[in-house]
């Protein structure tokens, strides 16, 4: 089975989500999400400054099989991206939770973390489906 | 993200193999087969590097058996099996309708005098034996469906050493000596220098009862199996058409890179298409499928907008190249396209090289 950190929020779109010491959070996909794409070869990041709402699609994550939309777990801006993975996408593969991590968000209302999904109904959903 | 699940599935005699070995299942065609047995990219490498198993059981093998069956095949393809001159030898081919389009495209084995055996895709099973069977019925030829053949493809530089090394002998002896594009029978096993991947090997029909025997002896022998994720990237490479995809009925041969298998002369011979394929050649034919090479980052997928001087075109399929570390796609596109053009990828337009439809084959770049 894939690897749930109980740490991190979720959304049923496969994002993970983790709340930082400074307000911000770190938005990633779940080991679940990597292993049903394979492979990763190619992201396009969102833009650093950028607003978005809640279920936006920000970026796109491409295996050597498909294409996928990533969305906004969370209303915020985009503060930073992670450009090692322009280079080397796999990263996601080997590393979703530390080294994989996507783009930090600055949240509009850090409450709405609560919103997300926990690790055991996060967990929960994966069985059903 | 997950497989849709569909009852009606089949599996291959293999199937508890791959699930053994940690194939990842999803329908393909109406059959339960592995996509990949965890990293698409490293089986697609041992491949190219080494040597790699492929459970292709689902494909329909066809035997066409009779007096005058060399005649009706001479009829129903459009390469001309009278090419065949030994027994064994391959012939690729495509089938056309009455438009001129691509019914599918098939292997023609010569096994001998009054039976030659096709095969013909899965996922195009029941309306190739529908036209097979209404075709041949002004012949005197039997058709008759293989199903209790199992096939194993073999693929890559090292394949034919460790395939002969756990081979039955006899059908090892026969392997051994086979030139490419040819096939040997020995008893119920057939085996063929053929692939679809672009790189060496062998394609195996043997009973489904030694299948699951022969596929955990090339496992041990370091054949790795290889999913159905790897085979697309192998003959993307390679070149080679998909059917559906890079052809269907709607296109004919001429604008989908199989030119070279028509069998033009003799000019007597009267194959089906013939005049509509005659037709298109002389009114000059439009389009083209060529090969395309993405400049910019990001990957080709089939069917996104291409923009070019002389017009529009599509491409057919697409994809990350493994063994080029870059995205590359078949496409479809006005003849007189030029030496570059742009492809439409989520709004943006982005720079592609336009080159011959091959990329990759026996270990070294084509570019």
């Amino acid at each position: 089975m894939s690897e749930v950190p109980t740490d991190l929020r979720y959304t049923s779109s496969h994002e993970w989500v983790r709340l930082e010491e400074d307000g911000t959070v770190t938005i990633g996909i779940t080991d679940h999400a990597q292993d049903a794409l394979g492979d990763l070869v190619f992201i396009e990041l969102p833009e650093v400054g950028a607003d978005m709402a809640q279920g936006d699609a920000c970026c796109v994550v491409e295996s050597v099989k498909a294409a996928s939309d990533i969305y906004m777990p969370i209303t915020g801006e985009v503060l930073d991206t992670n450009q090692a993975l322009v280079d080397e996408p796999e990263i996601i593969n080997n590393s979703a939770y530390d080294d994989g991590w996507i783009f930090k968000v600055q949240p509009d209302d850090v409450d709405d973390i609560e919103q997300l999904m926990d690790a055991s109904s996060y967990e929960a959903e994966l069985e059903d489906e | 993200m997950n497989p849709v699940e569909n009852p009606m599935s089949q599996k291959t005699c293999l199937y508890d193999n791959h699930i053994q070995h940690g194939g990842k299942i999803v329908d393909f065609a109406g059959w339960q087969m592995p996509i990949n047995y965890g990293s698409q990219v490293e089986e697609h490498h041992q491949v190219r590097t080494d040597a790699g198993m492929f459970d292709v059981s689902h494909m329909t093998v066809i035997d066409l058996q009779g007096n005058s069956v060399k005649s009706f095949l001479q009829y129903l393809l459009a390469n001309d099996v009278d090419k065949l001159k030994s027994e064994g030898k391959a012939l690729y081919s495509a089938m056309l309708n009455t438009d001129g389009g691509v019914i599918d495209d098939l292997i023609v084995y010569y096994m001998n005098d009054e039976w030659f055996r096709m095969v013909v895709n899965a996922a195009t099973r029941d309306k190739d034996l529908a036209w097979i069977n209404q075709q041949a019925a002004a012949f005197e030829v039997s058709v008759t469906e293989r199903p209790e053949l199992a096939m194993i493809a073999v693929q890559g530089p090292n394949a034919r050493e460790k395939a002969i090394s756990v081979l039955p002998t006899d059908v090892a002896q026969a392997a051994g000596e086979l030139k490419r594009f040819v096939g040997a029978a020995s008893g119920e096993w057939f085996i063929a220098r053929t692939g679809y991947t672009g790189e060496d090997g062998f394609e195996i029909m043997l009973p489904e009862s030694a299948a699951t025997d022969l596929w955990e002896a090339l496992s041990a022998a370091g054949v790795k199996p290889i999913g159905l994720g790897a085979r697309d990237t192998l003959r993307l490479e390679a070149g080679m058409n998909l059917y559906g995809t890079d052809m269907d009925e709607t296109t004919s041969p001429l604008i989908s890179n199989l030119g070279w298998t028509i069998a033009w002369e003799p000019a007597t011979r009267d194959f089906i298409g013939r005049d509509k394929i005659t037709a298109e050649k002389a009114e000059g034919v439009k389009q083209k499928l060529v090969g395309l090479v993405l400049q910019d980052k990001g990957v080709l997928r089939g069917h996104m907008k291409v923009v070019c001087a002389a017009g529009e075109g599509e491409t057919t399929s697409g994809s990350f190249s493994p063994s080029l570390k870059q995205s590359i796609a078949l496409a479809r596109v006005p003849a007189d396209i030029g030496e570059c053009c742009e492809v439409e990828i989520r709004g943006k337009l982005l720079n592609a090289k336009v080159v011959k439809p091959v990329f990759f084959r026996e270990g070294k770049s084509c570019l």
